[in-house]
C-alpha cells in the first residue's frame, strides 16, 4: 500500500502524538498552543509541585501558611498565575481532543465541550479572583493570620 | 476481552504505549487540576476547609495519591518533551524509541528520589522502630 492512498490518521505511527494539522486554522493554532504551554508548564508545573513538596512539605501548609509565605510576594501570585493560565489552555484544550475522538454524537459533543468550556471559564474566575484579592499580610483588612 | 486484547494490538510497541500513557495521564492531571483550582479558592473563601483539605493532602492516603500525580505529572512533562522534540526536529523520528527509553531513565532517576521524600512519612517511622536512623 502506497503512501499516498494510506487512511489519513491523526496519530503517527511513532507516536509523535497529533500530527501536524492541514487545512483548518483553527486546529494549526490549537496544535501550536499545545506545544507552548507544554513547555511552558514543563518548568512552571515541575517547578510548583517541586517548591511544594520538596523544599515544603504538606504537613505545614495552612490558609495562613499561603498569605504569609506565598503569596506575600507579587512573584509567586504572577507565577501561580501563569500556572494557572497555561494549564486552562493546556489541559482544557486537551481534553477538547480527547472529546473530538470519542465522542461522535453531534449533540454530545456540542453538550460536553460546552460543559468543558464553562468549566474551564469558571476555573479561569475563581482563580484569578483568589490569587488578585487574598490579603497581602499586614496589610489593613487583612483577615487571615 | 477481544476489545482489549485489540486496543493493546492496536500499532503496538512503545510508540502506542507512550500515546496511552500520555493521554491517561494527562486526563488524571486534568481531574486534579480541576479540583485543585478550587481548593486553592478556599483560602481566600473558607480557610478553615482549606486546612482540612491541606490535613487529607499530609495525611499517607493523600501522600501516596500525590506521588501517583507526581509520576503522572513527571510522564506526561518527560513524554511531551519527546513529542516535541520529534515534531520540531523529524530527524529524531529515527530515534523515538531511543527517546521513549531515555525518557523512562530520567523518569526514575527523578521520580523514585521525589517519592522517598513525599512518602517520608510512610518509611521514617519504620526505621525509627527498626533503631536505623
Amino acid at each position: 500500500m502506497g503512501a499516498s492512498d494510506r487512511p489519513r490518521v491523526d496519530v503517527s505511527p511513532v507516536s509523535r502524538g497529533r500530527m501536524r494539522p492541514r487545512g483548518a486554522r483553527r486546529e494549526l493554532v490549537i496544535w501550536y498552543l499545545m506545544r507552548v504551554t507544554g513547555v511552558a508548564l514543563f518548568v512552571l508545573a515541575l517547578a510548583h509541585f517541586s517548591i511544594l513538596h520538596f523544599i515544603w512539605d504538606p504537613a505545614e501548609q495552612t490558609a495562613a501558611f499561603v498569605a504569609n509565605e506565598r503569596w506575600n510576594q507579587v512573584f509567586w501570585r504572577g507565577f501561580d498565575w501563569l500556572l494557572l493560565m497555561t494549564v486552562l489552555f493546556h489541559g482544557f484544550l486537551g481534553v477538547r481532543t480527547v472529546v473530538h475522538d470519542y465522542v461522535h454524537r453531534p449533540r454530545w459533543r456540542t453538550g460536553l465541550l460546552w460543559a468543558l468550556y464553562v468549566t474551564g471559564a469558571f476555573l479561569f474566575v475563581i482563580g484569578t479572583q483568589v490569587i488578585l484579592t487574598l490579603p497581602v499580610p499586614g496589610a489593613e483588612g487583612a483577615s487571615i493570620r | 476481552m477481544t476489545r482489549v486484547a485489540t486496543l493493546l494490538r492496536y500499532r503496538g510497541r512503545e510508540g502506542m504505549l507512550a500515546w496511552a500513557f500520555h493521554r491517561i495521564s494527562g486526563i488524571g492531571i486534568f481531574a486534579f487540576v480541576v479540583l485543585h483550582v478550587i481548593d486553592i479558592y478556599l483560602v481566600g473563601g473558607n480557610p478553615e476547609l482549606y486546612d482540612e483539605v491541606l490535613a487529607f493532602y499530609a495525611s499517607i492516603p493523600g501522600r501516596l495519591l500525590e506521588v501517583v500525580l507526581g509520576a503522572a505529572l513527571l510522564y506526561h512533562a518527560l513524554n511531551g518533551l519527546r513529542i516535541i522534540i520529534i515534531d520540531l526536529w523529524p530527524a529524531m523520528t529515527v530515534y523515538h524509541r531511543a527517546l521513549w527509553w531515555i525518557s523512562w531513565a530520567i523518569f526514575i532517576i527523578v521520580g523514585v528520589p521525589g517519592a522517598l521524600i513525599i512518602l517520608r512519612p510512610v518509611w521514617l517511622p519504620l526505621l525509627q522502630q527498626l533503631g536505623l536512623a
